[in-house]
């Protein structure tokens, strides 16, 4: 399998004024075209450093990253810009990296069509609901066409109700663009709904514990229908209970 | 918005009730302004008030009525090309000056205390040096206005882009934003509404600025009117300038106003 993503003995450790805070030891793991990798940890362990690590937006104290092709980041809120139309919050990546094309336009209208937000595509983000919000943000992210997306408590923001669709959309978009996740999530449930395998980390500074492989063995697994097979609770007790081993 | 005949009874009752309201503020207002002026009219014509230091309405109508002979006329464009000038000038520097001061953290951290003291000093204080060193003349007044509405807007305006969304920033720099582009995409546009508020608040600077080199330099305007009419015991032209100013600081103050409601939607 083609790996998008090579991540080696990644470590970190952060300069404050009252001294050295050990935040990540010694990270490894791929990510292989198609994916969905999920990370899950402690909180306060490190996980949004790693992606911003990965995604270059911070910097790491030793180890090596390797990307094929371009990172898509999508943060917990939707960032939109509220003095921008959909459509113009939707170009905005593509302006930042001076790739506003008119191929690249019409990619993004065919992106607002499939995912039926074209009719809104003149309106302000204020009129949008939340779910929607989340979904233009997505497709701000994939204009720029990454080969691998990294998602920071991307749902986490959002109420039950909305994020359970939200996931169940993006989840389907991303199968549907063939695009490489990397999920960074505190809710166990949803790394697994999504994910074909779940990082585990340990405390700060964070080590890989275990990587576990998911698999439903069902056709047309979705967030939402896997959540009813029996496995779904099976893989949620094991994870449970290792990270309260963590604790 | 709803149509017309979708409103339901109750709804039109609070409607109505809303303007009612809205109308009875406007005609207290507009009572009070009428009460005062009749009141100091006759106060002034039973001479219970005397009218040589308070001046009367019917004289400061008639002054304004001689406006060519006052030479009124000409003393308002020289006031509002003043105010007008130091305010562009304030402005447009203290954008410049903020956009440094946000690109460089250092140059800020430097400059805060200095920025604090001289915000705080009463620019007043340095009008007889601005006229030393800038001579006495429309020069001076604008430097006055600059140096009372400069380091507001600096302080405004920094402060504004530092309180930008920092998630909005990141999410610019998840697409490998640099700085030019943070600025111009994400921490100038986040911050319209900060610069019509201190524009608001700079061009009643710039005319308090314009008015006070006026009273120093004492050659033209609104100012020197006021202070002139005040030394010959001239009370209707004193009034009669202020009313004008007040009239001239409103016209500018509704003017933003409107230019914001034409940028920002």
């Amino acid at each position: 399998m083609e790996k998008i993503l090579e991540v080696k003995n990644i470590c970190k450790t952060y300069q404050a004024e009252n001294g050295e805070i050990e935040s990540l030891r010694n990270i490894s793991f791929d990510v292989n075209r198609g994916e969905f990798i999920s990370i899950i940890g402690p909180s306060g362990c490190g996980k949004s450093t790693l992606l911003s690590i990965i995604a270059g937006l911070e910097n790491k104290t030793s180890g090596e990253i390797y990307i094929n092709g371009k990172i898509g980041y999508m943060l917990q809120k939707d960032n939109l810009l509220e003095w921008r139309t959909i459509y113009k919050n939707v170009l905005l990546g593509l302006e930042i990296q001076k790739s506003n094309t008119p191929e690249n336009r019409k990619y993004v209208e065919e992106l607002l069509k499939k995912y039926e937000l074209y009719e809104f595509k003149d309106k302000y983000p204020t009129q949008l609901s939340g779910g929607m919000r989340q979904r233009v943000a997505l497709i701000r992210t994939l204009a720029i066409k990454p080969s691998i997306l990294l998602l920071d408590e991307a749902f986490s923001a959002l109420d039950y109700q909305t994020r359970l669709m939200v996931t169940e959309d993006i989840y389907k978009i991303l199968k549907n663009e063939n695009i490489t996740a990397l999920m960074v999530t505190h809710d166990i449930s949803e790394a697994i709904s999504m994910s074909d395998r779940v990082i585990v980390l340990s405390h700060r500074p964070a080590t890989v514990k275990k990587i576990y492989s998911i698999d439903f063995e069902m056709e047309n697994r979705t967030p939402l229908n896997c959540r009813e097979k029996p496995k779904f609770s099976e893989y949620f007790n094991l994870m449970w209970k290792q990270l309260e081993e963590i604790k | 918005m709803k149509k017309l005949e979708n409103i339901s009874e109750d709804r039109k009752k609070y409607l109505r009730k809303m303007k009612l309201r809205k109308n009875e503020i406007l005609c207290t207002q507009i009572f009070i302004v009428i009460a005062f002026i009749a009141l100091w009219e006759i106060l002034a014509r039973k001479g219970i008030i005397d009218s040589f230091i308070t001046s009367q309405p019917s004289r400061i109508v008639k002054t304004f009525m001689n406006l060519s002979s006052n030479n009124l006329l000409e003393h308002v464009r020289i006031t509002c090309t003043e105010t007008l000038i130091g305010f562009l000038l304030g402005t447009f520097s203290g954008v410049i000056i903020a956009i440094i001061l946000w690109w460089s953290p250092f140059i800020s951290k430097v400059s805060e205390p200095f920025l604090v003291i001289l915000n705080s000093l009463p620019k007043t204080a340095l009008g007889p040096v601005i006229i030393i060193w800038v001579g006495a003349g429309m020069p001076a007044i604008i430097v006055m206005a600059l140096a009372i509405s400069l380091i507001v807007t600096i302080l405004e305006i920094l402060n504004g882009f530092l309180h930008t969304d920092k998630e909005k920033i990141k999410m610019a720099k998840t697409f490998n934003a640099n700085k030019t582009q943070v600025l111009t995409k994400i921490v100038i546009p986040a911050n319209i509404p900060t610069f019509f508020n201190t524009l608001k608040v700079n061009i009643g600077l710039s005319l308090v600025g314009v008015i006070s080199g006026e009273f120093l330099v004492s050659k033209g305007g609104l100012g020197y009117l006021i202070v002139y009419g005040g030394q010959v015991f001239q009370l209707d032209l004193v009034m009669t300038s202020v009313i004008i100013l007040a009239i001239v600081a409103a016209l500018m103050y509704q003017s933003i106003v409107l230019l914001e409601k034409v940028f920002v939607k």
